[in-house]
């Protein structure tokens, strides 16, 4: 175990959690105007169409799949009667083809922004900043995905090693010497993620926790006073402020 | 039963000249923005024509306002799961090739180009890429029928009366009738723009039923530009952000009309309060069939002098004052006790709030071209009988395809030229000519007072916002007073644009009142003008 180690493995993940936890509240307190999707659909309309439910649907399955192997342990899916060659099967298949989608669809919007003149234009240096981290992130995702598989090489079980010391970083107990044993692919796809969710909260990704689910429950007309009481309102300048 | 107040608008269609003053003076005070270069809160369109975005009208293809499933209404685009479930790309919605690409012209070329041969040019350059660009197309390319064989026939209400009135449409039609339609955003009842919004953002003020876009929520979803069936919430494609047409709230919260009314050169448009009751909204929006649409919503307003109406109003904490506009409110005589005035497109289901008188001034011009008395109520009369297509058209637009309240209302427009002549030339009224439109001659009298000669305040009724809840005039997170935002041009102690903006409506009821009050026309160095303080008065210097 090397200061290294402990630095990107012990060190590393409570920044990036500070950080993103910390920028996610500063930003939604004092940057809410800023705070949207920014999307470019307005400028072109046919390559979006395709292009991003295939990276939206397929980054969430990414999501998900991180979500079952990061965080369901494999001695509760060994408990189930799924053996550890079948999940793995299942997941490098799964894996596979959201990461398939993902790639995919960024690769389509990536060129639209880049050949699209008005979303060109319309690209700050923040987005362009994001989507070096974002594919960096993906592309290596996939080819830890393809290396762990067996498809390429030998073939990792990655929960034994990676997955538990995600769950111990949680349990503010980080297992570093498990990390610092996983191949080298894996290291650096961490690494990439981490730093994918240090900037999130600077760029337009925070658009994502926006996702709007009380939608289905709200009645669909919204009436509101134009009185000081709502959420969102203005706060009242000094000497101004509602008395009782 | 609740009674809210809603404040509406009524256009006199006859008196519209087309000429975009309205346009262009709402656009300077609220859309000169980055990102809004495209959007017209208020535009002017010539009809028969594509409108803008072209063809918004139809739905078949945009999806926008609400239809009824198995006698439940429910938004065109689709139920709840549908919108979440489309919220990566919105497939109807409109790109800015359906709106226009705005664009500026390369001035500077006409100085700097050195000294030559040709005399240098001002190309055009798009405002969205910055390129040279070809003009192909803009908000009002169809203007005054321009293009009209190739374009007017593709207009969406006068291909489906194509079907009752055969190919006769096109011929006729362009001979006998042409007309503009200013158009801004409806403030609708039953707004499907709210409805559609996922985030929550958009909503109903209470207070005067004015629809706005809360800024700070807003996250970029775009389905309110489709829900939209008049297609009147715009996306700033700059800052990422849905907005509208306020109604100019800041304006009529000190009493002010919205700078459309009151930059309006034929002095067309009319501002006052509905009573009506919102409970019933949905209900009355559930109208089984399309054509008795018109008739629930015009009996969703209440009459502001029944004492039962009155006493619910005050429980359900309307002001006196309130009140007291309802009962003078010109827009409740035009649209309910006169019966003249339509709302655009009822089978939209939003519940418009922005009414029209239709125009009779076509007819008029057709019967004056044959050679005959277009004065005359008996010949007015024949010819609103006579002439189809119009009629038919209008019906297209204001009452879902029902000739019946289109024809009644230009008989009353007729009567009232006829029975006005009568008075003008000294001879003696005629009572029957009222009557055969099922007015008394009083109504008529006051109708074509409030039509042709009201002063400003008769046009424009507007109560205030109350100065109990000064605090609340502090515009709520709605408003506009954003980067670079019509609120934000305030000098702080960092300059330009720092520190805390002075509310605009603050800033406009100190000017408005000392302006107002004076005896004499104070000269305007006095005073910051801007388009949303402007009363008429005087004229900035030069500078
Ligand atoms: S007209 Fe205005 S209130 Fe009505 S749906 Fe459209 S944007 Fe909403
Ligand atoms: S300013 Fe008045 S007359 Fe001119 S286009 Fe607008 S509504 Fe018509």
């Amino acid at each position: 175990m090397t200061t290294w180690d402990i630095l990107l493995w012990a060190v590393l993940p409570y920044v990036t959690i500070a950080v993103f936890v910390v920028g996610t509240i500063w930003r939604y307190r004092y940057d809410k105007f800023g705070w949207t999707t920014r999307s470019s659909q307005l400028y072109e309309g046919r390559l979006m169409r395709v292009a991003s439910p295939l990276f939206h649907i397929g980054i969430l399955a990414v999501l998900v799949g991180h979500v079952v192997g990061l965080l369901i342990p494999e001695s509760w899916t060994n408990a189930t009667g799924l053996s550890e060659d079948a999940y793995h099967v299942i997941a490098v298949g799964l894996g596979l083809v959201a990461g398939a989608f993902t790639l995919f669809g960024i690769a389509m919007l990536i060129y639209r922004r880049r050949t699209v003149g008005p979303v060109f234009a319309a690209t700050t240096r923040n987005d362009k900043t994001m989507y070096v981290f974002l594919v960096a992130a993906i592309l290596l995702g996939l080819l830890t995905t393809l290396l762990a598989s067996g498809l390429i090489g030998d073939g990792y079980n990655y929960r034994e090693t990676v997955s538990p010391w995600f769950r111990s970083i949680f349990y503010l107990n980080p297992q570093v010497v498990l990390m610092a044993e996983a191949p080298t692919s894996f290291h650096v796809h961490a690494i990439a993620g981490m730093l994918i969710f240090i900037i999130w909260p600077f760029t337009r990704l925070v658009h994502a926790f926006s996702a709007p689910v009380g939608y289905l429950v709200r009645p669909y007309v919204v009436y509101r006073s134009r009185g000081p009481h709502d959420a969102g309102a203005r706060i009242p300048r000094k000497g101004w402020e509602k008395v009782g | 039963m609740r009674i809210m107040a809603q404040m509406a608008m009524v256009m006199n269609l006859d008196k519209c000249i087309g000429c975009h003053t309205c346009s262009v003076t709402c656009k300077q005070a609220w859309t000169n923005r980055a990102g809004m270069e495209y959007v017209w809160f208020n535009n002017v369109e010539t009809r028969p024509g594509l409108g803008y975005p072209r063809t918004y009208q139809d739905q078949k293809r945009w999806r926008g306002g609400w239809t009824l499933k198995r006698g439940k209404l429910k938004l065109r685009s689709g139920g709840r799961f549908r919108r979440l479930a489309e919220i990566f790309s919105n497939p109807k919605l409109p790109t800015l090739q359906d709106y226009y690409e705005p664009w500026t012209y390369d001035y500077d070329m006409l100085l700097s180009a050195p000294q030559g041969e040709h005399t240098p040019v001002a190309r055009p350059k798009s405002l969205i890429t910055g390129k040279p660009m070809k003009i192909e197309w803009s908000a009002n390319w169809d203007d005054d029928l321009g293009g009209g064989p190739e374009l007017a026939p593709d207009d969406p209400v006068l291909v489906s009366i194509r079907d009752q009135v055969g190919d006769r449409v096109k011929m006729e039609f362009e001979q006998a009738f042409m007309f503009y339609l200013p158009r801004i955003c409806e403030h609708c009842l039953n707004p499907a723009c709210v409805a559609a919004c996922p985030s929550g953002a958009m909503y109903k003020r209470v207070e005067d039923g004015i629809v706005l876009v809360d800024q700070d929520r807003c996250r970029g979803w775009r389905m309110c530009v489709t829900g939209c069936p008049y297609k009147k919430v715009y996306f700033n494609h700059r800052t990422g952000k849905a907005e509208k047409c306020t109604l100019c709230y800041p304006r009529l919260e000190v009493g002010l009309p919205t700078v459309c009314s009151e930059t309006c050169v034929g002095r067309l448009r009319y501002l006052g309060l509905f009573l009506y009751d919102a409970d019933r909204v949905t209900e009355a929006a559930s109208t089984p069939d399309e054509k008795d649409l018109l008739q629930a919503q015009l009996d969703l307003l209440l009459d502001p002098h029944e004492p039962a109406v009155l006493e619910q109003a005050r429980r359900d904490g309307i002001p006196e004052d309130w009140l007291e506009a309802a009962q003078n409110s010109p827009v409740y005589r035009l649209a309910k006790v006169y019966g003249i005035a339509l709302p655009l497109h009822p089978e939209y289901r939003t519940m418009p709030m922005v009414w029209y008188v239709p125009p009779l001034s076509p007819v008029v011009d057709a019967l004056r071209d044959t050679g005959n008395d277009a004065e005359d109520a008996g010949n007015l009369f024949g010819a609103i009988n006579a002439l189809r297509i119009p009629i038919e058209y209008l019906a297209g637009l204001f009452t879902a395809g029902d000739i019946g309240p289109v024809r009644r209302s230009l008989l009353r427009l007729a009567a009232m030229r006829a029975y006005m002549r009568d008075i003008n030339l000294g001879r003696d009224p005629r009572a029957e000519i009222a009557e055969s439109v099922g007015m008394t001659e009083e109504a008529i009298y006051e109708m074509y007072r409030l039509l042709a000669i009201a002063k400003y305040d008769d046009r424009y009724v507007i109560p205030t916002a109350h100065a109990e809840s000064a605090r609340d005039l502090e515009e709520v997170g709605c408003s506009l007073d954003i980067a670079g935002g019509p609120g934000q041009y305030e000098s702080g102690p960092f300059g330009e644009a720092s520190g805390r903006p002075i509310p605009v409506a603050v800033e406009n009821f100190h000017a408005l009142k000392q302006r107002q009050t004076t005896e004499v026309i104070i000269p305007v160095e006095a005073v910051r003008v801007n388009l949303l303080n402007w009363d008429g008065m005087g004229a900035p210097d030069e500078r």
